[in-house]
């Protein structure tokens, strides 16, 4: 054990401790918290961990570290945070490089001097590096595209402690794989990310909200395809939805007559009851009230909202569940909070209501993934759910992690 | 077996007439857009549902004999080249539009589907394809997807990346996967996006699923005429700079366009040394106010002559002479080379005049035609193939460029991809473990290699055994033509 701690040591500088409670991961208790400093280091470090055999786990701010499934076991906390420097802000070029433990809150300050923004804006906000590798997106994905698309280079560390950088800094690039998109959303099973390089976009001269509400699913779908086929180009349209209220916002951005302009043409398709602001309502860009710790993310095909909502409204009635939800509508992506039980009853339920969901998601096209969720709600269920192409994936795990030490079991499948 | 042996099954299994093995046919297809890299496939396979495909590939996986996919063969980079010992599957045949989704803003079609065909076919629906490679009358979807290319609109709308959410995919194993669909974010890896712009060798696309964009509200397109490139660079980073995002922003020099009006006439601003073409589109309260903005800066930036396109059919003939400038350029040379490198937009008239004096030195000339919003310059370096020395002095130049470009911090191909032609330029921007880390995926998907081997990676690398079924050392390796990974 003492060999194993120098050997961490000696990568990182001396930046190691012995991991605490507030270290684990998923409930799955961890040994040993390193801070590497640099991609360098973080090589060294995962080399060291590879030469003893250590699971590895990547951690940022942690916001979302307790997402996907459990690990099967976590000796290293790989921590990015002392890798949070802005290497390159070439503002003309609209392009920023960034250690991968930089904060979103931090980048969006740094930008904010050029007049300019990183369109990534999940609710749970956390590093850039968690951001890639969770593919979280918020409102903003509706005109920044998602996480995938914003990423123009990644460097990052294998399993086996070798470094590797795909992509570069200049937004249009074909040249060899673009592993970047392969690491988004891959939950740090693949490499550990220390250093990425986004697209970014100028602000908007001005900014305005509309909102208005719709309650039915069927009317909240009407409104939903309304704007997404408007020309109005918007630049978000959020749902937000529970069992005692429920209303459609869109963010229209522009130039300051065009945004008047625009606005008062969404306020008139929306219809009765909406209204404009200059800032958002309270709700946009949260996640959707939670009591029982439950977060389940699902997808559907843009024209299918209202049976997505229709099947969620099921699903409640049969379970005893309470739901909340928040969504982009326009993009086809929801988070769904869950309230009403607790104990044994909860997990039965959440049980219940996944089931029930993913029999008819072939109705809404879509996906369900229990994002989150308390450890005796998260045993026995299956929080990926079906997926296709699975064997490709395990392939393309085998080949980057075979020994399986990079967060083995979080991913789908086992991976 | 070898690739020719595959021909008797393959007809009993396909249909005769989609097995092509007389020499004369299969000539046809011995290059793509490249034309001077040429290889005679062995069998040519005109695949006509996803099963002929798969049910090929198959053959191919069991007997080692490797594949190339192919489109409509315009491709820049020697991507569809055949190999003489392999079977080429041309896909131009599958060539339906399966579904024009407009509620869920998606289509489904077949990868031998020409481009402009899809935007025809969905504009009754109010929407488009955005992505729209200058080749769009020809080229396919599955080679858009393999190529991950772009156009002159990919400013504002991105990539073929950004616009593909599903494909159905033969595995170099002949397996039949569905990844992606209609719906974002399925559950996994994000396997599309290995897929996309992986130039065929992780296997072949038998269906797309895209995003279809709606249409604007409004189009406006301008034409700046400049003394030179300098003030034309300028007055596009002060557009961008502004934060304007223009659906598109390009730009040709004084020799692209002297070739441009050989060609096709298109008309442009006598004794122009840059022009700029601009275009804005959205809702028209926003258009009309930005496209001011974008006037006055050209003006500032020494524009001495702007036309407005006052309809479609001036708006074509603006793109006219872009559009057609690389073929344009047969006009004032008998041969060129297109290349396809990338810089930050602000590196712009430092690169330029560095071309410029690479060109004087050599004594070639260099066209540039490029996308200037986002830096993707594309230098025609022509030259006489039958002059002596000419094709390598081009050659020298044309790679001179590319380290220009990577000295700048950019890469070596923004749209066209890497190909035949550009793998042994992949070392200059990437490192050992980079191009090894990539093969990792290469080696996932198509372990035995055999699915269009030797594109893209400049130096063939075989994947390590699965443990237990060591056999002693490949026969490449053992011949010192390839470095066991
Ligand atoms: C005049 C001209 C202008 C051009 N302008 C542009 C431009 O503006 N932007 C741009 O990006 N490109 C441009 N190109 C390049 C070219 O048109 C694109 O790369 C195009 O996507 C190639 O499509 P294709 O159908 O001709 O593919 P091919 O040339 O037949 O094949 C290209 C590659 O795709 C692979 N492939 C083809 N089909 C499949 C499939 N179904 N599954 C897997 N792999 C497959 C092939 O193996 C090959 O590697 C231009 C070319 C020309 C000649």
């Amino acid at each position: 054990m003492a060999a194993i701690l120098d050997a961490l040591k000696a990568a990182t500088d001396g930046h190691v401790a012995d991991a605490t409670a507030e270290d684990h991961v998923a409930g799955v208790p961890a040994q040993w918290v390193a801070s590497p400093g640099s991609t360098a280091e973080t090589s060294a470090l995962l080399t060291a961990a590879a030469a003893h055999g250590l699971t590895v786990v990547a951690r940022g701010a942690g916001t979302k570290l307790a997402w996907g499934a459990a690990p099967e076991s976590v000796d290293l906390v790989v921590d990015t945070t002392r890798m949070s420097h802005v290497v390159e802000h070439a503002a003309g070029d609209l392009v920023v490089v960034a250690g991968a433990g930089r904060s979103l809150d931090d980048l969006e300050r740094d930008l904010a001097s050029a007049d300019q923004r990183l369109g990534i804006d999940p609710p749970r906000r956390g590093t850039l590096g968690g951001a890639v590798a969770t593919g979280a997106t918020g409102p903003g994905r509706l005109f920044h595209g998602a996480v995938r698309d914003l990423l123009i280079g990644v460097r990052f560390v294998r399993a086996d402690g070798v470094a590797a950088h795909a992509g570069g800094k200049v937004v249009k690039n074909v040249a060899g794989y673009d592993l970047g998109k392969l690491l988004t959303g891959s939950f740090g099973t693949l490499g550990v990310i220390t250093e990425v390089a986004f697209r970014l976009h100028p602000n908007p001269a001005a900014q305005r909200w509309v909102t208005g509400p719709a309650s039915e699913p069927s009317r909240i779908q009407q409104l939903a395809s309304a704007l997404a086929h408007s020309q109005l180009a918007l630049s978000a349209v959020e749902l937000d939805r529970s069992a005692d209220d429920s209303s459609v916002a869109v963010l229209v951005e522009g130039t300051g007559p065009g945004v008047e302009h625009r606005a008062a043409e969404a306020t008139r398709l929306m219809g009765e009851g909406s209204h404009e602001t200059d800032t958002p309502p309270d709700w946009w860009g949260t996640e959707p009230a939670s009591p029982s710790g439950v977060l389940v993310k699902v997808t559907h095909e843009i024209a299918r909202l209202g049976t997505l909502l229709e099947a969620l409204d099921a699903a409640a009635a049969t379970t005893g569940l309470r739901v909340a939800l928040r969504g982009s509508p326009a993009v086809g992506t929801a988070l769904v909070g869950l309230a009403g039980l607790d104990g044994d009853d909860l997990a039965a339920a959440v049980h219940g209501f996944v089931a029930h969901l993913r029999a008819g998601a072939a109705a809404f096209g879509g996906s369900v993934v229990v994002l989150e969720a308390p450890p005796e709600v998260r045993d026995g269920l299956d929080v990926w759910g079906p997926v296709e192409a699975l064997d490709l994936m395990r392939a393309v795990k085998d080949r980057f992690d075979p020994e399986r030490r990079l967060a083995p079991g979080r991913f789908v499948g086992g991976i | 077996m070898d690739a020719l042996g595959l021909a008797g099954p393959l007809r009993a299994a396909l249909g005769t007439h989609k097995i092509l093995t007389d020499h004369q046919e299969l000539r046809t297809y011995e290059c793509d857009g490249l034309a001077h890299y040429k290889v005679t496939p062995a069998l040519v396979v005109l695949a006509e549902s996803t099963e002929d495909v798969a049910a090929t590939v198959r053959a191919c996986a069991e007997h080692g004999i490797p594949f190339v996919a192919r489109g409509s063969g315009t491709g820049l980079s020697g991507g569809a080249l055949p190999r003489a010992d392999g079977v080429l599957i041309v896909m131009s045949r599958m060539r339906r539009i399966l579904e024009i989704d407009a509620a869920n803003q998606r289509a489904v079609v077949e990868p031998g589907v020409i481009n402009l065909q899809l935007t025809r076919e969905a504009q009754p629906t109010g929407y488009y394809y955005a992505p729209d490679p200058s080749s769009q009358q020809v080229c396919s979807i599955g080679g858009n997807v393999a190529e991950n290319s772009g156009g002159a609109h990919c400013l504002k709308y991105g990539f073929t990346a950004n616009h593909v959410t599903g494909v159905e995919f033969v595995t170099p194993a002949g397996e039949v996967v569905h990844i992606g669909g209609k719906a974002p974010d399925a559950p996994g890896y994000d396997l599309l996006g290995a897929v996309v712009g992986s130039e065929g060798t992780l296997g072949i696309a038998t269906q797309a699923t895209v995003r279809l964009t709606r249409s604007p509200e409004e189009v406006k397109t301008l034409l700046a005429a400049f003394p030179d490139t300098d003030q034309a660079g300028a007055a596009v980073s002060a557009i961008i700079g502004a934060g304007v995002i223009p659906a598109a922003i390009e730009m040709m020099d004084a020799l692209a366009i002297e070739a441009a009006e050989a060609a096709v006439q298109c008309g442009y601003p006598a004794g122009a040394g840059a022009v700029l073409i601009v275009e804005l589109d959205g809702p028209a309260a926003e258009v009309a106010h930005q496209f001011d903005e974008v006037e006055g800066y050209c003006r500032a930036n020494g524009a001495f002559e702007i036309r407005i396109a006052a309809d479609d059919a001036e708006r074509a003939l603006f793109w006219k002479g872009r559009k057609s400038a690389f073929a344009a350029v047969g006009r004032i040379s008998p041969d060129y080379i297109v290349q396809d490198g990338v810089i930050p937009r602000t590196s712009l008239p430092e690169v330029l005049r560095r071309i410029s004096e690479i060109s004087r030195d050599a004594g070639v000339r260099v066209a540039n035609v490029f996308h200037a919003g986002d830096g993707n310059l594309h230098p025609l370096v022509l030259f006489d193939d039958a002059n002596e020395g000419e094709a390598e002095r081009a050659e020298e130049v044309s790679g001179a460029i590319l380290d220009l470009c990577i000295q700048h911090g950019g890469s070596i191909t923004g749209e066209h991809g890497v190909g035949s032609d550009k793998a042994k330029y992949m070392p200059r921007m990437f490192s050992d473990e980079d191009l090894d880390t990539m093969q990792l995926v290469r080696c996932a998907f198509d372990p035995a290699s055999i699915s269009n081997p030797g594109k893209v990676f400049p130096t063939p690398r075989l994947c390590g055994e699965v443990p237990g079924r060591h056999k002693g050392p490949h026969p490449l390796v053992a011949a010192g033509k390839a470095e066991l990974f």
